[in-house]
């Protein structure tokens, strides 16, 4: 068995290629839900891609992830509905307003640490939250439509899905790239480095602010970018994508799938929106032979399944998927040398 | 001692009631090996985060190389030549042992800006971290995860990581501290090796190696300087033995 060969690399390989051929399953099948479903799972990947940097990498709990989100969405539906289409125009505006936002509340809550940042960062993304409910031009509560997608002048129809979910798809690889080179670069091992204990930092020379800033700006920008494709996939923003929720969920994808992994939030994303998607029915099809009339109301508690379920893999599996495959590879790896001594 | 590397005076630091530095003056050459003792409770550790700068001083002024550095953040010291390690193991446990070090290296080599290539094939860097390791004696262990090595190796890694950058002074708090018999008599001759390189302030209990390797003494009692000088003009003091050791009626020190 060679080294290339473990379990996290095959699982992580096999995660890609099935990414990759996926239209071709809703070909075949004719499935076309499955194709909305991982547009949406490769979407939310890259913003927890975003997240995994700064939380992941850096140690900087933000709970105010889903703000970007809804920045770049909002951009988008905005320019959108004042007449502006082309994407050459809407997505790099959602970049720089992501860009600006995470500048404003990185300067601000960086120089805390702790609860303070967590309460800070959950703060700004609350107060997006208000801003675009109070916008009444722009649907307010009830949110704003997209005339359109975003047009790249003949080079891309974002209209046809599997265009659409091709370009998502890129891009989160892109991303997965991104975070690579970033992370094992000299920036990234500052950024490890202040996870791992900022005092030694400044002591040993790093003026650590600046460059925990510019993790929170790339991390918020990157998610700024989803934000602008998932308007596109629902052509529809409102208020709900930047609650506090929507960012604990982005939180419980990163942890979920593995702190500090490159593919971790990939994995993370897959599982907890197979699960939103697929635990209810799982639940009623449970109940359904105890009790027949009660198993369509047993599906809705179904967050009484996942709580659990999350609290394990916190408890028991410390780096989350990711950590699974890794310690199983490493069994392999163990019991292959056993068998060589 | 016309040629003074660290330079302090009137240094004083308050937390509420307590006095932790009160009206301090120091002078440490350059090329020589500083020690500083005292009971515990003497504000030699408080002394160290100020002169590094982890602690803003209440009063009084702090000069390295001339230079006036009371008002300079930790960071622009440690780029100044001042390097401190601490009393209580502070690392980057879950980076590796050559990761610690070459971070250490890359504080010193310019801004971290650079997003792209891999850090850690930079020659630039790994070569200087594997050196300092060398030196510290733990080149055996670069490739461990820092959490796995013992107290004694931590303890080392600590010195390869203050030595890193090449700095001109090293603050060194308890390097000793929590040291077997045979681990300490490796870290004293570490150090003496160190001392003909590099200007070291030592903060240290073990008075045996305080004495086996100082230039020169510094007493501290209550965050006030009550002796300085030669050890041999240390160990003859009166006022040392009384408040430092409590048995002015002993004949001497033992050491």
């Amino acid at each position: 068995m060679t080294r290339a060969l473990t379990p996290r690399n095959l699982v992580t390989a096999a995660l890609l290629i099935g990414l990759a051929l996926l239209p071709l399953y809703v070909a075949l099948t004719g499935d076309r839900f499955m194709l909305t479903l991982f547009t949406r799972i490769v979407i939310l990947a890259m913003a927890a891609v975003s997240l995994n940097l700064i939380l992941g990498y850096g140690g900087m709990m933000s709970f105010g992830h889903a703000a970007y989100l809804g920045l770049g969405g909002y951009t988008v539906a905005i320019l959108s509905f004042e007449g502006v289409h082309s994407g050459f125009i809407q997505w790099p505006a959602a970049i720089a307003v992501s860009a600006l936002f995470a500048l404003a509340v990185g300067a601000l809550s960086l120089r805390t640490r702790g609860v303070y940042f967590i309460m800070i960062t959950l703060a700004f993304a609350q107060m997006a939250y208000y801003l675009a409910s109070g916008m009444a031009r722009y649907g307010g509560d009830d949110g704003l439509s997209l005339e359109a997608r975003s047009t790249f002048a003949g080079l891309v129809n974002l209209s046809n899905k599997t265009t659409f979910y091709y370009v998502c798809l890129i891009l989160l690889f892109a991303s997965i790239v991104l975070v690579w080179r970033l992370t094992n670069s000299r920036f990234g091992m500052v950024l490890q480095g202040v996870r791992s204990n900022e005092t030694r930092m400044g002591a040993i020379g790093y003026p650590t602010f600046r460059y925990k800033l510019t993790g929170f700006v790339i991390a918020g920008t990157l998610c700024g970018l989803s934000g602008a494709l998932i308007a596109n996939h629902t052509d529809f923003v409102s208020p709900s994508m930047m609650f506090w929720t929507r960012s604990g969920d982005l939180i419980v994808m990163v942890v979920l799938g593995g702190m500090g992994t490159l593919f971790g939030p990939v994995f993370g994303a897959l599982a907890l929106l197979f699960l939103e998607q697929f635990l209810p029915a799982l639940i009623s099809a449970a109940v359904r032979p105890i009790n027949p009339a009660g198993a369509a109301k047993a599906g809705e508690y179904w967050q009484l399944v996942l709580g659990p379920l999350l609290l394990f893999v916190v408890l028991f599996a410390r780096g989350g998927i990711d950590g699974m495959l890794r310690s199983l590879s490493r069994r392999g790896a163990d019991a292959e040398k056993a068998r060589h001594d | 001692m016309t040629d003074a590397l660290l330079n302090v005076e009137g240094l004083s630091k308050r937390f509420g009631g307590i006095v932790a530095t009160d009206d301090l003056s120091l002078t440490v050459a350059r090329g020589e090996l500083h020690a500083i003792i005292g009971p515990n409770g003497a504000g030699k550790t408080t002394l160290i985060a100020q002169l590094s700068g982890q602690l803003r001083c209440d009063s009084g002024r702090i000069r390295f190389a001339g230079e006036d550095i009371t008002a300079l953040p930790p960071h622009t010291r440690s780029l100044k030549g001042l390097a401190r390690s601490f009393q209580i193991t502070s690392l980057f446990l879950d980076l590796s042992v050559l990761d610690n070090v070459a971070l250490a290296v890359q504080a010193h080599a310019g801004h971290s800006f650079h997003f792209w290539r891999d850090a850690r094939t930079e020659e630039a860097l790994r070569a200087p971290a594997r050196a300092a390791l060398e030196r510290a004696g733990l080149s055996g262990r670069a490739d461990s995860p820092a959490a796995a090595l013992s107290h004694g190796e931590h303890r080392q890694l600590e010195l390869a990581m203050a030595l890193a950058g090449n700095p001109r002074m090293l603050l060194l708090d308890e390097p000793m501290a929590g040291l077997g018999p045979e681990e300490s008599a490796r870290m004293v001759a570490k150090l003496r090796a160190l001392k003909n390189d590099v200007t070291i302030l030592l903060v240290e209990h073990d008075m045996e190696a305080v004495f086996a390797l100082a230039d020169r003494i510094t007493v501290l009692v209550y965050g006030r300087v009550i002796a300085s000088g030669a050890p041999d003009e240390i160990r003859a003091n009166a006022q040392v033995r009384e408040a430092y050791l409590g048995d002015a009626d002993k004949g001497s020190v033992h050491v």
